[in-house]
């Protein structure tokens, strides 16, 4: 059910005046690191991929804010460039594995009898394979590349994302709402579309957040084993990886990457928090 | 159905899903652009080569074959040649997986009861200054990649205080305190990339218990809250938080493969990543295969501990 009476930008005034500061905080720090994304050749210093000085790990001065890296390299360019690759490839596995995942789930809820039971079945086989290995095996198979990282990371979201979407779905189709709307006569598209879909929608868009935060973590983890994404590019994880070095000389320029990523996957998860919790919605399980 | 029917029920499941797992690692290592033959001779390639090396391995067998033999070898402990060096990858396997089993093992023996303690103490006042505090830390630490702890921990106690070793190779030579030296690091990360979720389980698995009728009971009756807690709640609590615990030493798989990398550990997470690079398919099948079947039996135990907790079940005729 629709609540008509409420505008889409009166909801988000309230919600806006519901943040408290710590979210407030969280939400406008995503804010700023996805203009960084879009805008990151405007706004970085130098290319990426300019060696500025031969002297790996210098420290930060004035002209490199943030110190170069092994290659004599600007680390504060090479950031920015690496949050708009993590980001945005985190964000596109996220958008496919929510449409193939929402749409599957919703279908076999919709459905219901054989359909769910056998969609639900294979779901659960692959449920059974830890996600890491079964990206390890494609990868040893088809190496790494942009295409492959997106879809084997984006089908291995997919089977988590199937399993919220189709618990979700399967508590509404019970209500009462939708018996009426059977006996009415409307078809399962338009009840999915009308009934179901706006009274999962809080519950998937917190899914979607927890989805995002899980493909930063887990294409960084991929690429720090040098088996996500392939020099000349970089993301946050292969400058972990890069930089480990500099550690011996007595520089930070590894923990700059490593601390992005955990700022950006805990102000997602915050803000994750806060929806879920001023919603008063539930996630079907906690994993 | 009675408890044992239906234990032997999930039990027949797990080894399906075994089985499963088992094809799916074999049919995804080996549909490969290029077969095997062509990883083992790269550049020297040709026609005559790739069908000499092809028979000798028997690639030229279809495709299910090829997979009984492959797994019939595997029970029986016989994992093949690595193709890089042509080495038994058994008698590797065997060294790496007890490095790696001491590393999980040890982590397990840390994380598992600070997570419970953590839990209960976040459950005993939900919404309280501890609990708060226990919940945000958690909710901060499961942002982390796993490898974030580690190069802090490595930063502070290897680079700049010089305490402990940041590479933690072993040497044949090394008695229990040289282990030690070289463990505390990689395992105080990886109890990091465990806790938190466990925590976080456990403490929702306590509440759950606590809203429950005989709870509201002995808290009407005027039973004090810790020993409600201790005597009342937890042993209801128990079968979810076993079943919390088992599901969550599943996450020690990628941190291990992560922490292992990172310190140079010699164990079997770092071996497959090496693999992987190297496209070195039978090494990367044992791996996965050790890997899928631990995870896939921690999930069974952590369903037939659940089941045998549950008092509806278990006294059932």
């Amino acid at each position: 059910m629709i609540v008509e009476n409420r505008t889409w930008t009166g909801e988000l005034r309230e919600a806006v005046s519901d943040l408290t500061p710590g979210v407030a905080l969280c939400v406008v720090f995503l804010i700023t690191m996805f203009f960084v994304a879009m805008f990151a050749p405007w706004i970085a210093p130098y290319n990426e991929a300019a060696i500025l000085t031969n002297e790996s790990f210098s420290p930060p001065n004035a002209e490199m804010w943030l110190g170069s890296d092994y290659l004599g390299r600007d680390v504060l360019s090479r950031l920015i460039y690496g949050v708009r690759v993590t980001l945005s490839l985190s964000l596109i596995i996220t958008l496919l594995s929510f449409f193939s995942g929402v749409g599957l789930g919703f279908l076999a809820a919709a459905f219901g009898g054989r359909t769910d039971m056998w969609m639900s079945r294979i779901n659960d086989a692959m449920l059974s394979f830890p996600s890491l290995m079964l990206a390890l095996i494609v990868i040893n198979s088809l190496g790494s590349s942009f295409v492959v990282l997106v879809f084997t990371l984006a089908f291995i979201d997919m089977t988590r994302v199937f399993r919220v979407a189709r618990a979700l779905a399967v508590n509404i189709m019970v209500m009462d709402y939708v018996e009426a709307a059977v006996v009415r006569g409307e078809g399962k598209g338009w009840i999915v579309w009308h009934e179901v879909l706006p009274n999962t929608l809080t519950p998937l868009a917190a899914e979607f957040g927890i989805r995002f935060t899980y493909a930063i973590l887990f294409i960084s983890a991929l690429s720090f084993l040098g088996l996500g994404v392939q020099p000349p590019q970089s993301d946050l994880g292969v400058m972990v990886k890069e930089n480990m070095q500099a550690l011996l000389y007595g520089e930070y320029t590894t923990l700059y990457p490593a601390f992005g990523i955990a700022f950006i996957a805990i102000s997602m998860n915050v803000f994750v928090d806060w929806l879920l919790q001023r919603s008063n919605a539930k996630l079907p399980d906690e994993i | 159905m009675s408890l044992w029917e239906i234990v032997r029920h999930r039990l027949v499941l797990g080894v399906g899903t075994l089985l499963f797992v088992s094809v799916l690692v074999f049919v995804g290592t080996e549909i490969l652009p290029g077969d095997v033959a062509h990883a083992i001779l790269g550049q020297n390639a040709t026609p005559e080569l790739l069908d000499q090396v092809r028979e000798r391995l028997g690639l030229n067998e279809p495709l299910h074959v090829r997979y009984f033999v492959w797994l019939t070898n595997f029970v029986s402990g016989d994992f093949g040649a690595s193709l890089a060096n042509g080495a038994d990858i058994g008698t590797e396997v065997g060294r790496r997986a007890s490095n790696t089993l001491l590393l999980a093992l040890s982590t397990a023996v840390i994380a598992v009861p600070l997570a419970i303690a953590l839990g209960l103490a976040a459950a005993v006042k939900p919404g309280g200054l501890v609990d708060r505090a226990i919940t945000s830390t958690s909710l901060m630490l499961i942002s982390f990649p796993d490898f974030l702890v580690a190069v802090v921990l490595v930063t502070i106690f290897a680079i700049k205080l010089r305490w402990l070793p940041a590479i933690a190779s072993i040497r044949p030579s090394y008695d229990v305190f040289d282990w030690i030296r070289v463990l505390i690091l990689p395992v105080t990360a990886l109890t990091f990339t465990i806790l938190a979720h466990m925590v976080r389980m456990t403490r929702s698995a306590v509440l759950n218990v606590l809203s429950s009728p005989a709870i509201e009971m002995a808290i009407l009756k005027g039973v004090p809250r810790r020993r409600l807690l201790l005597r009342h709640a937890l042993p209801n609590a128990l079968g979810p938080i076993v079943n919390v615990v088992a599901l969550n030493l599943a996450y020690l798989i990628s941190g291990v493969v992560v922490i292992e990398t990172l310190f140079n550990f010699p164990g079997l997470g770092r071996y497959m990543v090496e693999a992987v690079t190297n496209r070195d398919v039978p090494i990367v099948q044992t791996c996965a295969m050790i890997f899928c079947s631990f995870y896939v039996l921690l999930n069974m135990t952590a369903d037939i501990l659940s089941i045998m907790a549950n008092p509806r079940v278990r006294y059932k005729k």
